[in-house]
Parts: C-alpha cells; structure tokens; sequence
C-alpha cells in the first residue's frame, strides 16, 4: 500500500503523519508513508485544503485530521 | 418594537458582553483579593488590571471555543472546491461581489491561501473574482464578527463586515480593470493542478471537523490571547488617558495612518488584538483607528507578504498590499468621522 501525508509543514500536517504512522502501525500492514511537502506535487493532486491523505494515488481526506481510528477503517477498507 | 431591541440588548449582555460575569469578577476582586477598582491610586490600579485581564481572559476563551465551534459546522459546508465551481461562471462586479461574500465564509488556514489561489487562477477565474476572494477571506469571519460585536456592539460589527466586503470587492475590480494577469508568477500557469471529487461531508465528519477547529485554533492562539489581555489590562489601567488620546485619538489627524503603520507588518490573530481594541477604546481612541489597526493586523503581515510574493511578482504584490493599505486607513477616516453615529 502506497499512502501519502500532503501539506506543506504548517496546518498540524505532522499531527496527520503521526496519526497515520501509529494507523498502520496498530493493523500491522505493510505500506510505504511518505510526507509530501512540494507544493507544486500537492497541486497536482488538486488538494486546496491541506493536509491530505492520499491512499494509492487517491485523495481521501483533505482540509482535517482524522483519527487513527477513523485512519484504520479507511485502510482496513 | 421596543420589545424586540430590548430583548436582543438582554443577549447581548448576557452571552457576549457577560456584563454578570464582569460584576462577578469584580466581585473576586474586591472581596477575595481585597484591592479596590479606581485608577487614582496604584491597588486600584492593580485591582482594575487585574479585573481586566480575568474577565476578558474568560469572556474571549469562552466565545472564541463556543463560535469557533458553531461557525466551523457551518463553514464546513463552503468547500474551497464548491467555491470555485460557483465563481467559475460569473465574471466582473456580480463574480466580484460573490467572490467577497464566499470569502468571509470558506474557510482555511493561512497556509491554504496559496493552493487555493492558484487552483482558482489555473480554472481560469476572472482576476476581479480571484482577488476579492483572496482579500476578503482573511478579513472577515463569522467568529470574529461575533466577538466584535460582543466589545462594540452590533453596529459596529456589521459596519465592519459591510465595510471590508466592500473593500474586497471594490479591490478585486481595480486588479481586475488594471489587467495584471502577466504579474502572477509565470510557473503558476505550467503548473498542473489535479482534480478532487467534490465528496459532501457528512454531518459527522462535519461535526468532527468543528471539534478540531476548536483545538486547533485555540492551541495556536491562546498565547496571543493573554498576551493581548495582558496589554489590554496594561493600557486600561497604566497609560494615562490623554496620553491615548493625544497620539490615538481624533484630535491626531494622523492616528489611522500611525495605526496602519504599527498593524500591518505585525502577525497576530484577531483575537489577540481585540482586547488591545477594547482598552485603547475605552482610553479614548477613535473606532476608526482601532479598526485600521486591528484590520492591518489580520489582512496583512510580513510572513503572509513573504507567501504571497511566491505567486505574484512585484508589481502585483505591491498593487495588492497599496490597495489593502489605503483601503483600511480610508475606512479609519470614516469610522472615525461617522463615530458618532454608531457607538
């Protein structure tokens, strides 16, 4: 699984990377997290509301944190 | 009639002025802490500080939580993408005008204000659109309304808000009219922006978002808030009234000009600068002036400049700071003529 955190290091983008890492973390999955910070790479996922969550090249959630758990069911899906 | 302003005098009293609250802590003040209010001698002063900085301290921390909360929920419906689709159609003063209002309710944090503009430049927005969107929204927001309305009255915070939607607009049309579309930073038109479904957010996850909004802004502002609380209880008790007035007040015809100066390189939040608002008020500064300031404060500083300057050159940077700049020291001028109509 490929997962991406977007945002440009303001807007408790952190908070959404650390969430996702202990989501994964948690299921015990294999996946490759990678924080994108380029804002020119952000655009192109067309994200306006940082951060994001990004999920095999999908954006799933953007403009708000969710919770690890609320990260488990999305993956788990 | 009577009965109707009446009734909303009472709310306003008792939910955002909290007058009661104010007696209690004055209460604490005189019976617990044992020093009296006045400003002739230094207990007083200090007992009236004090009394300040408690009852404003609580009064803006309780507002800011409960209206961040309530104007997230329904915020949360204005989506930056909905934005753009709805302003997508319409060009010249109507794109305008709507392009202010969606302003002062789509919400995002400082950092969003660049994606957003370049996403509304690669749909092709009309300049005047772009720009009142982008004036307006850091401007004016519900939850600041409010909380202006609770120190000034309602009056003033609807002129306010009427003023700077205004601004926006009349703003975006002279960018527009001035044709400076060559001026956005040229790497902004190779850009490739992609799409995001346009998903309605459940209630759920809208009610989620404003419980985050809340924690968010209040750990990010809580600081600026004593801080100004803090300085608010220094001007209400310690500088003395005609020096306020002397440099601030009516009588200097320069005060907004002196008030844009000091705000608009300075970074804070609007509720930090409130209770700085409502002390240098109660000292004897014009409203006009306490506007200007408190609106260079959160229209424009030195690290938003610095953001901006990475989409637009030069040229266009300076047209939007100048006109933002003679924008808000024209409305000090006014307010502080017409006072004596709203207060």
């Amino acid at each position: 699984m490929n997962i991406k955190v977007l945002g440009m290091g303001c807007c408790n983008c952190v908070k959404l990377y650390e969430n996702t890492q202990d989501a994964v973390k948690d299921l015990g999955i294999e996946a490759n997290i990678e924080k994108v910070e380029d804002m020119a790479k952000i655009m192109e996922y067309g994200v306006m509301r940082t951060p994001a969550l990004v999920i095999n090249e999908k954006v799933i959630v953007q403009g708000r944190i969710p919770k690890k758990d609320e990260i488990k069911k999305i993956l788990q899906k | 009639m009577q009965y109707v302003s009446q009734f909303f005098s009472i709310i306003n009293d008792v939910f955002l002025k909290m007058t009661w609250l104010s007696d209690l802590i004055t209460w604490v003040v005189n019976n617990i802490f044992r020093l009296p209010i006045n400003d002739t001698d230094i207990w007083g002063r200090i007992g009236g500080s004090l009394q300040f900085f408690i009852y404003d301290s609580i009064k803006i921390i309780a507002l800011l939580s409960f209206l961040i909360f309530i104007f997230a929920y329904i915020e949360s419906k204005f989506t930056p993408e909905k934005t753009r689709r709805i302003l997508s159609k319409l060009k010249g003063i109507k794109g305008a005008t709507l392009g202010a209002l969606l302003g002062t309710v789509t919400p995002f944090c400082s950092c969003s204000s660049i994606p957003i503009f370049i996403s509304f430049v690669k749909a092709g927005l009309p300049m005047e659109v772009t720009f009142s969107f982008l004036i307006s929204s850091p401007f004016v927001d519900l939850a600041s309304t409010v909380l202006l309305a609770s120190m000034f009255g309602w009056k003033v915070a609807i002129t306010y808000v009427v003023v700077g939607v205004l601004l926006a607009i009349l703003g975006g049309m002279i960018i527009g009219k001035l044709k400076l579309e060559k001026y956005i930073q040229d790497y902004v038109f190779d850009m490739k922006v992609g799409e995001t479904e346009e998903v309605e957010p459940t209630k759920k996850e809208r009610i989620q978002y404003a419980k985050e909004q809340v924690k968010n802004i209040f750990t990010k502002v809580w600081k600026y808030v004593l801080l100004g609380v803090g300085i608010g209880a220094l001007i209400h008790n310690w500088i003395p009234q005609e020096l306020v007035e002397k440099v601030l007040g009516n009588g200097n015809i320069f005060a907004p000009i002196l008030a844009a100066i000091v705000g608009i390189p300075m970074y804070a939040d609007i509720f930090g600068t409130m209770p700085i608002a409502e002390a240098l008020v109660l000292k004897g500064t014009g409203i006009g002036t306490v506007l200007t300031f408190m609106m260079g404060v959160t229209a424009l500083s030195v690290p938003s400049i610095v953001m901006l300057k990475q989409v637009m050159k030069n040229k266009l940077l300076g047209i939007f700071v100048g006109i933002i700049s003679v924008g808000i020291i024209v409305i000090g001028y006014i307010f502080n003529i017409f006072q004596f109509l709203i207060i």
